[in-house]
C-alpha cells in the first residue's frame, strides 16, 4: 500500500532539526532515545510483546503503516508504535475488544482500520524472562533463507520497478515505482515481507531474491532542491533493496 | 567544520509536556499485560536497560576505529559486515544482515529508511528522533545535499553522493573518512572521535581539535 509512511520524495514536510552540537566528552548523551517515560515503556512493551511469537516483523510494519493517513502523520514516532501494538494484540486476539475498550482514552485509538492480517492459532508461550529476552535481542532474528535458487538479474542489469500499488502490505517505496535501476548486488533469498505480513498459519514462508538496485538520483528528483543554493551533483545514486517480484526486465 | 550552523538547543521535539493520556493509557496496557500473564514487567527494564546503557554508538565507532587501523578488519568488514562485526562481540536484533559503505575523496554515504526507521541497532543503538522525522525520510533522497546542509556537513561539488534506503533487513553502516592528524593514534583515541552521526553518514569525522585550532 502507498501510505502516508512512504515518505521518500514527499514535499512540504520542511528542515531537518539538527539535534543539539554533540558534547565531545559524552558522544553517546547528546540526545534523549526517549523524550517521556511512556514512550519508554511503549518500545519495551513491544519488543516484549514481539517475543511471544504470535506475530511477524512484517506484521508489527504493516500494523503501524495501514492507518488511516492523518493519523500516521499526526502521531509521533512512539505513539504509532503503540497503535500497532494495539492492533496486533487485537488481531492475534491476545486481547479482547472490550479490554482494549476498558483502557483510559480508548476513543483516542483506532484499532479498527482494515487489517488483513490473519489471527494464528499459536499457543501463547509463557514470556520471556529477563535472561530470555537478553539472549533473544541478541540473536536477533534474521530473515536469509538458505536457497539456492538462481537470481533472474544479474550485477549490472538494467531493470524497471514496477508499481506495487496493492493494498496490502510492501517494501518498494513509491518514488521507484517505475523507475529504471541497474542491480548493484544480489543478497540471497530473504523472507518476501509481501506474503509474509498476511501469511496464515498452514501457508509456508515465502523467500524471494533481494536486490540492492542503484539509480541516479537525477533521473528520480529532476528538480527537487529546495535550497537553490546547494548546489546537487548529477552523479548522486541512491541505492534500494528491492526484491525480484518487484522487478521487470524487457 | 561541521555543526558550524548548529542551535545550541535540542529541536528535535517539541517542548509540550506529555500528553497525560497516553502516560495513563500505556500504565493502563502494560498493568493489563502484566495481569493476563502477557509480559513480565522485570522483562521490560531488561529491554530498556540494553538500549539505554549497552548497546549504542560506541559499539559502531569501535568498529570504525579497528577498520582504519587495521587493514585486514577493513577488508573483511567491507566482504561481510555481519561476521567482522560479530567478531567484535556485536550482534543481534536489526543487526542480522550488516553492509557496511565507505567514505573516500570522491563518495559520501548517507543512510536512510524512507518508510520507516530501520537502523544497524546493533552498532549504532536506537534511532535519534530526527532519523525517524518525516523531513529527514521524505528528503534524504530527494535532496541529499541540501539535508546534509541542514547538519553543517559541506561537500566538494564533485563528491558524490550515495544514499542507501534500508527498505528491506540489510541495516547499512557508513566508514567515514578518518581526519588527518591522527597519524599514530591508537583505536580507542580514534573511537572517540567517531561521532554516532558520521556513521549515518550526515557528518564527517572532523579532526581532532588541536587541529582545529591551528587550521
Amino acid at each position: 500500500m502507498i501510505g502516508a509512511h512512504d515518505l521518500g520524495g514527499k514535499q512540504g514536510f520542511g528542515r531537518v532539526l539538527p539535534m543539539r552540537k554533540p558534547d565531545a566528552s559524552a558522544p553517546d548523551r547528546h540526545e534523549p532515545l526517549f523524550h517521556a517515560e511512556w514512550e519508554r515503556r511503549a518500545f519495551a512493551l513491544t519488543l516484549a510483546t514481539g517475543m511471544l511469537g504470535q506475530w511477524n516483523i512484517d506484521e508489527s510494519r504493516h500494523a503501524r503503516e495501514s492507518q488511516e493517513p492523518q493519523r500516521y502523520l499526526d502521531n509521533s514516532y512512539y505513539e504509532t508504535w503503540l497503535v500497532g501494538l494495539q492492533k496486533l494484540l487485537h488481531a492475534k486476539g491476545l486481547l479482547k475488544p472490550e479490554e482494549l475498550e476498558s483502557l483510559p482514552f480508548a476513543a483516542s485509538v483506532d484499532i479498527s482500520t482494515s487489517l488483513s492480517i490473519p489471527r494464528h492459532n499459536k499457543p501463547v508461550i509463557e514470556p520471556p524472562s529477563p535472561a530470555k529476552a537478553a539472549e533473544l535481542l541478541a540473536k536477533g532474528g534474521p530473515t536469509r533463507l538458505s536457497d539456492s535458487r538462481r537470481p533472474k538479474y544479474a550485477v549490472g542489469t538494467t531493470v524497471q520497478v514496477l508499481p506495487m500499488t496493492h493494498a496490502g502490505h510492501t517494501r518498494a517505496p513509491e518514488y521507484v515505482h517505475g523507475a529504471m535501476g541497474i542491480i548493484h548486488a544480489i543478497n540471497g533469498v530473504h523472507i518476501y515481507p509481501d506474503a509474509n505480513a498476511h501469511r496464515r498459519d498452514e501457508d509456508a514462508v515465502v523467500g524471494e531474491i533481494l536486490y540492492t538496485v542503484s539509480f541516479a538520483r537525477v533521473a528520480l528528483f529532476p528538480s527537487h532542491a529546495l535550497q537553490a543554493s546547494v548546489k546537487e551533483c548529477n552523479e548522486d545514486r541512491i541505492f534500494v533493496d528491492l526484491w525480484e517480484p518487484y522487478l521487470t526486465h524487457d | 567544520m561541521s555543526n558550524s550552523e548548529d542551535h545550541d538547543h535540542d529541536h528535535d521535539h517539541d517542548h509540550t509536556a506529555p500528553p497525560p493520556e497516553l502516560e495513563l493509557r500505556v500504565k493502563a496496557l502494560e498493568s493489563l499485560l502484566v495481569e493476563k500473564g502477557l509480559v513480565n514487567p522485570d522483562t521490560l527494564n531488561e529491554i530498556i536497560d540494553t538500549y539505554e546503557h549497552r548497546v549504542g554508538p560506541r559499539n559502531g565507532a569501535q568498529v570504525v576505529a579497528k577498520a582504519w587501523t587495521n587493514a585486514k578488519f577493513r577488508q573483511a568488514l567491507l566482504a561481510d559486515a555481519t561476521d567482522a562485526v560479530a567478531s567484535l562481540g556485536f550482534m543481534g536484533r536489526q543487526g542480522e544482515h550488516l553492509k557496511v559503505v565507505e567514505n573516500s575523496a570522491s563518495v559520501h554515504n548517507l543512510v536512510v529508511c524512507t518508510l520507516c526507521s530501520c537502523y544497524p541497532w546493533t552498532v549504532l543503538g536506537l534511532p535519534p528522533a530526527w532519523y525517524k522525522s518525516a523531513p529527514y525520510r521524505s528528503r534524504a533522497v530527494s535532496e541529499p545535499r541540501a539535508v546534509l546542509a541542514e547538519f553543517g556537513t559541506q561537500l566538494a561539488d564533485t563528491t558524490r553522493v550515495q544514499v542507501w534506503d534500508s527498505t528491506a533487513e540489510l541495516r547499512y553502516l557508513v566508514l567515514p573518512q578518518r581526519p588527518a592528524g591522527t597519524e599514530g593514534w591508537s583505536e580507542a583515541q580514534l573511537a572517540a572521535l567517531v561521532t554516532r552521526n558520521a556513521m549515518i553518514g550526515v557528518e564527517v569525522v572532523n579532526p581532532p581539535e588541536t587541529n582545529e585550532a591551528s587550521r
